[in-house]
């Protein structure tokens, strides 16, 4: 009895998802056939895909493009005038490999890559066509293939900013680094900021703790807390766990918050002092220009301060004493001329 | 009355039930359970059900997820229609799903061993990254072997690599009885964390860290000991046919070997093979071994035949994935084949939905799960329809006597 | 190294260790249930997910922290009827189940997140509260007797649980059925109704864990919160041998260790943190093969009931 019963039920399902196999067929097609004569009556839409190795709501690396795509959007009139489409949580490399080819095959103009670990797929994908423009990063590597730019960012600059701002904060002269891996930009700034710390105040102690990985919020909130208990009033840290960190500080209620990759100054309003920011819509803007102009790949584009990628956004809601945002915006110059130099 | 299956999940705790035990002192069940181990007739109504109902339940998840589609404004016919165009509707797509189904299978038959003497190997995840870390060190390390020498090679260390990982949580059992749900899960987490060591450190790329990178990947190996590429222009590898080797081996070591019949006599009845002599700790120490050893063997796959080197998250849960891929193959090595390339698909086509109608990843994972769900949970019928069988045929020996 | 051993130090690390503990308490307490009444529940994590996100949630919009606890409990239910349906009516391979559910935990409660949130937010949550007197004895007070509502919480449910297991009907119950479900079906206990009963019991806690963890110990949501600590907790019933105060060791042991490498970083011991970072998993495995395991699993565990014959 109960046999017949599966049997129909399968039956069924089949039934249904061949009516809907059958019936889907159809659609892709009609809807490329509208598309063509929409964009050839406006301005021609340029079409942007972007992979992302995590969600674009992780507060950090993928959310800092997210925001960055959504803005330059914006500014060039919406969606009409930029298709963007995307992919998060590609942290398989085949997988991710899937979707470059797929939205390169399906005629999109810039494909981004927004991962390192996506190198090696672009070099192969990128080959295959030559008349899409590849964006990766955040690596120097551009392979010496035409339509691929790379791009990346000299956290280490910001950190060094970062650290000068903290070094002044401080009144326990502990300050504490909360860190994930050590490896890629989180290495990067976190390493920037110690020399921005030590060059202001050798004797400041900075202590630092990787929690061993990028998602794991609870153990980066007992690493800041414990820090905390250490004596720190001042926090730094890097990845999307970090907000872990920022609701340790806010727990405590007077230690201060410096962050890296995207302005995490709402997360605690009162104690975040500045924020280095990726901004990217100067890159992806320059990127559009050129692919618009034939150049479709062959640079390396690098954020610093002196090109306004990276940005230090100071946190309006913390009154930040005048003499600690001269340090700090004295750093941004020495950066940007060239005086000082930050070791990645 | 007893209800053991042979080709479908293990379900040995019935022998313990008060009402067999009497009959278990009849010599009828052991033989029964003899009988099971030595006949190799096909069951053909068993192998449809075993292909129907996990296809019955996935349809079900799918239909659920459709709903879902709906809220979140998206087409479900769109959507289901580019997942089976992503999986099977372009040789790039087909390739993929090969690629896919490569780890799923080699995971999947390391714990079809593990299942049938009954032990979960849940630890399928640090034993890849064992296997990928051994297939990175040792290509690195002898970068100037000829090819042919250093493929197998690599392929041999990784799987020792994976057997070690599998061979700790064995022995812990075996001797002091360490349950192996938790050392499987401790080893998960220590194994990642090695990884994350080699990669900041000794097995970082020079490249990397004179660029001022620092990525976490090891130097790209050598292009010798990488697997040949089968189609051009796709990611499938030497690798699948590896894989596709090694599931007809492991059949014959199961069923045609006496440690393989030792091993199922185990899951099938510890009591029973403990009395006939069998060593049933060793047994199942040496099938999570080598479910470790299969499962490396996955990460050396997925390092020498897709990435081309080490780096973090290659696993990409093939050790949980695996378990799934190994139920809908009815635990059978050879069903394990249109299992893990179904599974596969599966994945693939998901990805390709998200890319077609935007929806965020999380509702694939959301729907993928449910697929899990209602396919472990159709295996019910399988086991029926089975034992229904066993009954029949019992009855049917009982007369012919 | 004198450093190390402060009583400031040592303050700290228990004290760190105490907020750790809640959430694995919570969820082993409540598997060890499940378990012993025969049913192995890995969809812990995905569990913890949802219901975190739930409590966040409501407690975000509402304001009402005791909401977000009722709506995370909610959660744990739904979920727990669904494992149980799955697992216990449908005799589905546990193990199998148990990562569907935990993927679909996971797939919801990053879904429902980014389509109701978006953006990662913070909300006040269960403030530390500190009891008089006692609070004040040195080292004990800050410890033990200065932690928020849940962890107070997760605490107290160890001798509950216990006294549950040990001294009631119910745990005996839930101990034949376990142990030998086929006796305990011959004298009338319904061995499907009280394994449905301790999966959702433990699913409830489960919730409960989750919402420890987002509306108590981190104050918001992100994707994937509880990075695995569920998979943990399951591993942490074996580690107990299914008895409350061996669960409570567990997790103390584990949480203390990981305490105590954060604080060896903090400190600057030489140490590499991804071989600090290992050490809470190293040492439960050595603790495991010190101590005697004696004690056997249920003997039904991961065994769905079928009664005599077809």
């Amino acid at each position: 009895m109960k046999g017949k019963g599966v049997f129909r039920l399968v039956g069924l399902a089949i039934a249904v998802a061949a009516l809907a196999i059958a019936c889907g067929g159809s659609k892709p097609a009609a809807t490329a056939a509208q598309k063509p004569a929409a964009s050839a009556a406006a301005v021609k839409q340029i079409k942007i895909a972007v992979v992302m190795p995590s969600a674009t709501t992780d507060a950090a690396f993928s959310q800092s493009m997210w925001s960055a795509l959504n803005a330059v959007q914006a500014e060039m009139g919406g969606p009409s005038a930029m298709e963007i489409k995307y992919s998060e949580n590609m942290y398989n490399v085949p997988d991710a490999a899937a979707a470059i080819r797929d939205y390169a095959s399906q005629g999109f103009d810039i494909v981004i890559a927004h991962g390192s670990q996506y190198g090696s797929s672009v070099q192969e994908i990128a080959k295959d066509f030559p008349k899409v423009t590849f964006a990766w990063g955040t690596d120097v590597n551009t392979f010496g293939l035409p339509n691929v730019y790379a791009y990346t960012a000299a956290a280490e600059q910001g950190g060094y900013v970062n650290g000068v701002l903290a070094a002044k904060l401080t009144k326990t002269r502990k300050i504490g680094v909360t860190g994930p891996v050590e490896v890629g930009d989180a290495k990067t700034y976190i390493d920037g900021f110690v020399q921005g710390v030590k060059a202001t105040d050798s004797s400041i102690s900075v202590s630092k703790t990787w929690t061993g990985s990028f998602s794991d919020v609870a153990l980066m909130a007992a690493a800041a807390k414990t820090q905390i208990a250490n004596g720190a009033d001042v926090l730094t840290g890097s990845s999307q766990s970090v907000v872990g960190s920022i609701g340790a500080a806010k727990d405590k209620g007077n230690v201060l918050w410096f962050g890296t990759q995207s302005d995490q100054a709402s997360l605690a309003p009162s104690l975040v002092v500045a924020s280095q920011v990726y901004d990217w819509t100067a890159m992806l803007k320059d990127i559009i220009a050129k692919h618009e102009a034939g150049t479709l790949g062959g640079i390396t584009y690098t954020l610093t301060l002196a090109n306004g990628g990276l940005k230090i956004a100071y946190n309006p809601g913390y009154s930040l004493a005048a003499d600690v945002k001269a340090a700090g915006d004295a750093a941004i110059k020495g950066i940007t001329d060239g005086s000082i130099k930050v070791q990645p | 009355m007893k209800q053991t299956n042979r080709e479908g999940p293990v379900v040995p705790g019935l022998s313990e039930d008060i009402s067999t035990k009497k009959e278990s002192r009849s010599s009828m069940s052991t033989s029964g359970d003899v009988q099971l181990l030595q006949r190799s007739r096909f069951d053909w109504g068993r192998v449809v059900l075993n292909v129907l109902l996990p296809t019955a339940g996935v349809l079900v998840a799918l239909l659920i997820g459709a709903v879902l589609l709906l809220l979140l404004k998206a087409d479900p016919i769109a959507a289901y229609a580019a997942m089976v165009r992503g999986a099977v509707g372009s040789t790039f797509g087909l390739t993929q799903t090969l690629v896919k189904a490569t780890p799923l299978l080699l995971v999947g038959l390391g714990i079809c061993i593990a299942f049938r003497a009954n032990v979960i190997n849940i630890g399928g995840e640090g034993q890849i990254i064992a296997g990928a870390i051994a297939a990175t060190w040792f290509p690195l390390t002898f970068s100037t072997a000829p090819g042919w020498l250093l493929i197998p090679s690599t392929m041999f260390v990784g799987f020792m690599a994976g057997a070690v990982w599998g061979f700790v949580p064995g022995i812990l059992k075996a001797r002091l009885n360490v349950n192996e749900i938790l050392s499987t899960i401790m080893m998960n987490a220590i194994a990642l964390q090695l990884m994350n060591l080699l990669l900041q450190g000794p097995l970082m790329d020079p490249a990397a860290v004179k660029a001022g990178t620092f990525l976490a990947q090891s130097a790209q190996l050598p292009h010798q000991v990488w697997l040949a590429r089968l189609v051009p222009r796709t990611l499938l590898h030497s690798g699948a046919i590896v894989a596709l080797v090694l599931a007809f081996a492991v059949y014959l070591f199961l069923w045609r070997t006496t440690i393989g019949y030792q091993i199922r006599a185990v899951g099938l009845n510890p009591d029973a093979s403990r009395y006939s002599g069998i060593n049933v700790p060793t047994a199942q120490a040496l099938s999570l071994t080598l479910a470790g050893g299969f499962a490396g063997l996955a990460g050396v796959v997925e390092v020498i035949g897709v990435q081309h080197r080490l780096l973090e998250g290659l696993t990409s849960g093939y050790g949980f994935t695996g378990i799934v891929a190994a139920l809908l193959g009815s635990l059978h090595p050879l069903g394990l084949i249109p299992a893990s390339i179904l599974f596969g698909g599966l994945l693939v086509g998901a990805d390709t939905m998200q890319r077609a109608v935007q929806v965020p990843s999380a509702l694939i994972t959301a729907i993928l799960g449910l697929v899990v769900l209602f396919v472990s949970g159709a295996a019910l019928w399988s086991r029926k329809w089975a034992a229904r069988r066993m009954i029949a045929e019992q009855r049917d020996g009982q007369a012919s006597l | 190294m004198k450093d190390v051993f402060s009583l400031n130090v040592i303050t700290g690390i228990f004290n760190t260790m105490m907020g750790l503990a809640a959430p694995f308490l919570y969820a082993a307490l409540g598997e060890t249930f499940a378990q012993t009444s025969g049913v192995v529940n890995l969809g812990v994590d995905g569990i913890m997910l949802l219901s975190a996100y739930a409590a966040f949630y409501f407690t975000l919009i509402t304001g009402n922290l005791w909401l977000g606890v009722l709506t995370a409990a909610i959660v744990g239910l739904l979920m727990g009827l669904l494992m149980s349906f799955v697992s216990v009516t449908l005799k589905a391979e546990q193990g199998v189940s148990g990562i569907g559910l935990y993927m679909f935990g996971l797939g919801m409660s990053s879904l429902l997140f980014k389509v109701t949130i978006g953006t990662v937010k913070t909300v006040v949550g269960f403030q530390s509260v500190k009891i008089p007197i006692l609070g004040d004895i040195p080292f004990l007070g800050p410890v033990l007797f200065d932690n928020s509502i849940p962890v107070y919480g997760a605490f107290l449910l160890v001798p509950v649980a216990w006294w549950v297991l040990e001294k009631t009907t119910l745990g005996l119950k839930i101990k034949a059925v376990g142990q030998n479900p086929a006796a305990a079906d011959s004298v009338g206990i319904s061995v499907n109704g009280i394994r449905y009963l301790s999966v959702c019991l433990g699913a409830i806690l489960a919730g409960l864990a989750g919402a420890s963890l987002s509306i108590s110990q981190l104050n918001l949501f992100q994707d994937n919160l509880t990075a695995g600590q569920g998979f943990i907790a399951v591993a942490l019933v074996y580690f107990g041998g299914w008895s409350p105060i061996g669960v409570l060791a567990g997790s103390l042991l584990f949480s203390v260790v990981n305490s105590f490498q954060l604080w060896m970083q903090v400190l600057g011991v030489k140490i590499s943190p991804s071989v600090a970072v290992m050490l809470p998993y190293l040492l439960t495995i050595a603790a495991l093969t010190v101590t005697v395991n004696r004690v056997r699993q249920p003997a039904a565990l991961n065994k769905p009931f079928e009664r005599g014959e077809n």
